[in-house]
């Protein structure tokens, strides 16, 4: 099926079997990779974007749902010469290990602040609670969520 | 060689750099093997559905075109189909035998990935089944001999001083039986591989590892290949902690066969479910101690028998082995050892690496076991580990002196204060009576080995390369692989140290066995220690040779070395620095007695666990945990913590979330739905102190530390919910279900 949406601010036009992940599209059709595939059925959090502004878990959104949908990815959040606040945080606090949750994890955070500017680490916890993280112990997540909440005060 | 480190102003070493790869993995730019840009076929394994039996038939059902497939079986395999490791057992594809679940049988490939799972539910194996051995204990009887002549994989017997001379003057004598589970990795990207390979460019492969040298040494007799036909280069990789140290050189050499079959490039990414039940776990483990003990708490005697659970192939099981016998005595000075240790084998898919490396498993034992003891001797726990740490000039049970300059008194004093463990003792002892939910803390103490067991260091005699590009920087060549550690930030933090430029200046070459020495495994708490010192050898070579040939003054600005770097390399074409492995003087290790200097140098820790037990769902909440650690001089203090936390918390999931379900030696609960790892809100938070005392042998006086943390928390948390239930539990993980069942 031939389908619309907007990716990182920008129309892009494809066409894929109705069913296939999202994930899968913008991957594969799309060539955006920084958006990761942890486990495929929703517990892991590696492949969050955001879709019309709320998070969603794109291992299990099929494309037929996002005609006209606006899609943001880690590849529309910052670049490496300007990095998103929250990018600089995570980069200064240690939030990155190995990087594969990260782009994910980036994701929640961003929704996060949104909802809640200003979260204590209680609520910064229970805010990311849905993406898995094995290297940090989610520690300097944390503080990277707060830092990052401080610049963008 | 020596290396003033006063002359060194812009000292990078114990700051917080950033991390070197950190801006193109927040922005997605970073690529790991599935985001390369490929055009080729999907790979994937048709695998053993049974624990063991012989392979009658092979059936391809109808429906699905197999002539478009290409199709590879054990007779397809060029060289010698073995996975070249320590010993050779293990087949890269079964050949008429299946000796676990999920062992690979053949490897299919097509260009469409959805008709090559199709296609993969559509071959059917007919079995001829014989009788399989799950259990440890039934293993060791050997009445069915599924490997070898007895199934065991490895012995040890260490022995120091006279052992049955110690129970008839013992006061107390007590015995008891530890338990620890398998435990997945679970690192967030699956073990994927790419490949392209043919007679006459031999094999390239790209993916996601640990060790491209394990990977190389496992694909030259795959393909009957010489050594410079095969070549491995690690991708970006997200994480490992051990389940990319050996595994990825089965799955690079599939990937390699198919296309070395098809001609095409083949790329093969497992699933979280295949990735869940086909690859390794960390061994499932029996402790028995019996322990003669003084009156006044002296243990005058410890008797361990250690059985670890391999799996059905020999893999890395002699060394988890290894390492785990020799810590388990811990920290304490015992004048009368006995350690009879075995792996044994067992028909489920081999145990392998995992952070830690055998020494979780026998540490847990015996700090539960002390803890025990304390308490049937009304000794305070903390009382009885004073009166048998090992001190500086007494000797380990392989007859190691030590000689550290560490007190584990004072570490353990130093803990207990900054958790007013003491009060909290005292307060929650009160309380717990009349409360549904009781509080406790309890503590571990232990140490960890850096580098190597043994000799092992010499017989790596590992390698590192520094070189002068033309622009007039400095790149590292080591086969020391970035897996989330840290290990661009730390080699660079070295190696700028080194030269006395800032670490910007220093370049890494990305792990490629065609361009970069033999610098050894990154496993084994070794990159920053043993790496790291090769790096900064290697950098006063480079500098030296420069000052000696007169590009470079005795001081220098960056811009000075980088223009004799670039005028080096106008004249005489390259600058290259390669160093080898010395072992440190003093260390002596003889590998048939086992005794000696088992490594070179200790981490030492003492971590405290404060707990909630809510006695009415069993549940059991970390309220707070402090992980204390004396590992040498700290290179980046934001790493080291990431590395210490991310520890604890897969120590903390081992302990009480983490359950693999086994059914006829298969993982039946292999989906992150059904074995639960800790999320954010499961966690305490984890408080990090460091104690720093230099190691004369590590480069600015670092040791190890990535594995350290794993070792802690078990004890630390169960000896804190004894402390608040009275219950004794001596098997991890402890689920709330277990904990109720022990209680009722």
């Amino acid at each position: 099926m031939k389908i619309d949406l907007k990716l990182n601010g920008k129309n892009v036009h494809v066409e894929a079997p109705p069913m296939k992940r999202l994930l899968d599209v913008l991957r594969e059709e799309l060539g955006v990779t920084g958006t990761k595939e942890g486990c495929g059925e929703g517990e892991c959090g590696a492949c969050s974007v955001m879709m019309d502004q709320i998070l969603v878990n794109s291992c299990l959104v099929p494309i037929a749902q996002c005609a006209g949908a606006d899609i943001l990815t880690i590849e529309g959040l910052g670049t490496s010469e300007d990095l998103h606040p929250l990018q600089q945080a995570f980069l200064e606090c240690g939030g990155a290990q190995c990087g594969i949750c990260t782009p994910g994890m980036l994701m929640a955070s961003l929704e996060l602040l949104r909802k809640n500017p200003a979260p204590n680490d209680q609520q910064i916890r229970e805010g990311l609670a849905g993406n898995l993280c094995r290297c940090t112990g989610y520690m300097k997540i944390i503080d990277s969520v707060k830092k990052a909440a401080e610049v963008l005060k | 060689m020596t290396i003033d480190e006063k002359d060194s102003p812009a000292s990078a070493i114990g700051k917080p750099v950033l991390r070197k790869e950190g801006p193109r993995k927040l922005t997605g730019q970073a690529k790991y093997v599935d985001d390369l840009d490929f055009k080729g076929l999907y790979g994937t394994t048709v695998r053993s559905t049974i624990p063991r039996g012989k392979i009658k038939a092979i059936h391809f059902d109808e429906g699905i075109p197999w002539q478009e497939f290409t199709i590879v079986t054990a007779k397809d395999i060029p060289g010698k189909n073995y996975v070249a490791l320590i010993l050779h057992d293990q087949p890269y594809l079964a050949d008429g035998v299946v000796n676990h679940p999920e062992e690979p049988i053949l490897l299919i490939a097509h260009s469409d990935k959805y008709l090559l799972e199709r296609a993969r539910q559509a071959v059917k194996i007919e079995y001829e089944k014989l009788p399989p051995v799950f259990d440890m204990q039934e293993s060791l009887k050997a009445e069915t001999v599924i490997w070898g002549k007895n199934n065991i994989f490895k012995s040890y017997l260490l022995e120091k001083g006279d052992i049955e001379s110690v129970w008839s003057k013992a006061d107390f004598i007590f015995e008891d039986e530890y338990s620890t589970g398998a435990q997945e990795q679970l690192y967030i990207e699956n073990n994927g591989m790419m490949a392209i390979a043919n007679p006459n460019e031999g094999v390239t492969v790209w993916g996601s590892m640990q060790c491209p040298y394990y990977i190389h040494k496992a694909l030259v007799p795959l393909f009957g290949l010489s050594e410079d036909k095969v070549r491995i280069i690690q991708t970006e990789t997200g994480g490992g902690f051990g389940g990319k140290e050996e595994y990825p050189s089965i799955l690079a050499g599939h990937a390699a066969l198919l296309a070395w079959k098809s001609g095409k490039a083949v790329k093969i990414i497992y699933d979280r479910a295949e990735d869940m039940v086909a690859t390794t776990k960390r061994h499932p483990s029996r402790t028995r101690h019996k322990t003669a003990v003084s009156k006044d708490g002296r243990i005058l005697g410890m008797d361990i028998q250690f059985l670890i659970d391999g799996g059905a192939y020999a893999t890395l099981s002699s060394v988890v082995l290894s390492r785990g016998t020799i810590h388990a005595v811990g920290p304490y000075h015992v004048e009368n050892v006995r350690i009879d240790a075995k792996a044994v084998a067992t028909n489920c898919p081999p145990h392998g690496a995992f952070r830690g490396f055998g020494a979780p498993q026998s540490i847990f034992a015996l700090e539960r076991h002390l803890d025990q003891i304390a308490k049937k001797l009304n000794i305070a726990p903390e009382e009885l580990r004073k009166r048998n740490f090992i001190k500086e000039g007494e000797k380990t049970s392989t007859g190691q002196t030590i000689h550290e300059g560490v007190s584990m008194d004072a570490l353990l004093d130093r803990a207990l204060a900054q958790t007013h463990y003491y009060e909290k003792r005292q307060q929650f002892a009160k309380n717990n009576d009349h409360r549904k939910i009781k509080k406790g803390i309890g503590f571990a103490s232990f140490m960890h080995g850096s580098g190597f067991t043994g000799s092992g260091e010499k017989h790596l005699a590992s390698k590192v390369g520094l070189r002068a590009t033309a622009q007039g920087r400095v790149e590292i060549l080591a086969a020391s692989t970035e897996i989330g550690q840290g290990t661009n930030t730390i080699l660079s933090q070295i190696a700028a140290e080194t030269l006395n430029v800032s670490p910007d200046f220093i370049e890494i070459s990305q792990p490629d066995t065609k361009h970069v020495p033999n610098s050894g495994p990154t496993v084994a708490s070794r990159t920053t220690m043993v790496v790291g010192k090769l790096v900064q050898s290697a950098a006063i070579g480079l500098r030296q040779t420069l000052q000696q040939e007169g590009y470079l003054k005795n001081k220098y600005s960056e811009e000075e070395l980088r223009q004799a770097c670039a005028s080096y390399i106008a004249a005489q074409g390259e600058l290259q620095i390669l160093v080898e492995y010395q072992a440190p003087p003093g260390i002596h290790w003889n590998d048939e007695t086992y005794q000696g200097d088992a490594y070179g140098t200790y981490a030492w820790a003492v971590y405290v666990a404060e707990v909630s037990v809510d006695t009415t769902t069993w549940e059991t909440k970390l309220d707070h945990f402090l992980a204390l650690q004396e590992v040498g001089r700290v290179i980046h203090p934001l790493l080291a913590a990431g590395q210490i936390e991310g520890g604890v918390a897969q120590g903390i999931g081992f302990t009480l979330y983490e359950k693999v379900k086994w059914k006829e030696g298969r993982m039946s609960n292999g989906s992150m739905t059904n074995y639960i790892m800790p999320t954010s809100s499961d966690l305490p938070e984890i408080e990090v102190i460091f104690e720093e005392v230099p190691y004369k042998y590590g480069p600015f006086g670092a040791k190890g530390i990535g594995e350290l943390p794993m070792d802690g928390p078990a004890p630390a948390i169960l000896n804190a919910v004894a402390m608040a239930t009275g219950r004794e539990i001596k098997s991890i993980p402890m689920l709330p279900e277990d904990l109720m069942r022990a209680s009722l």
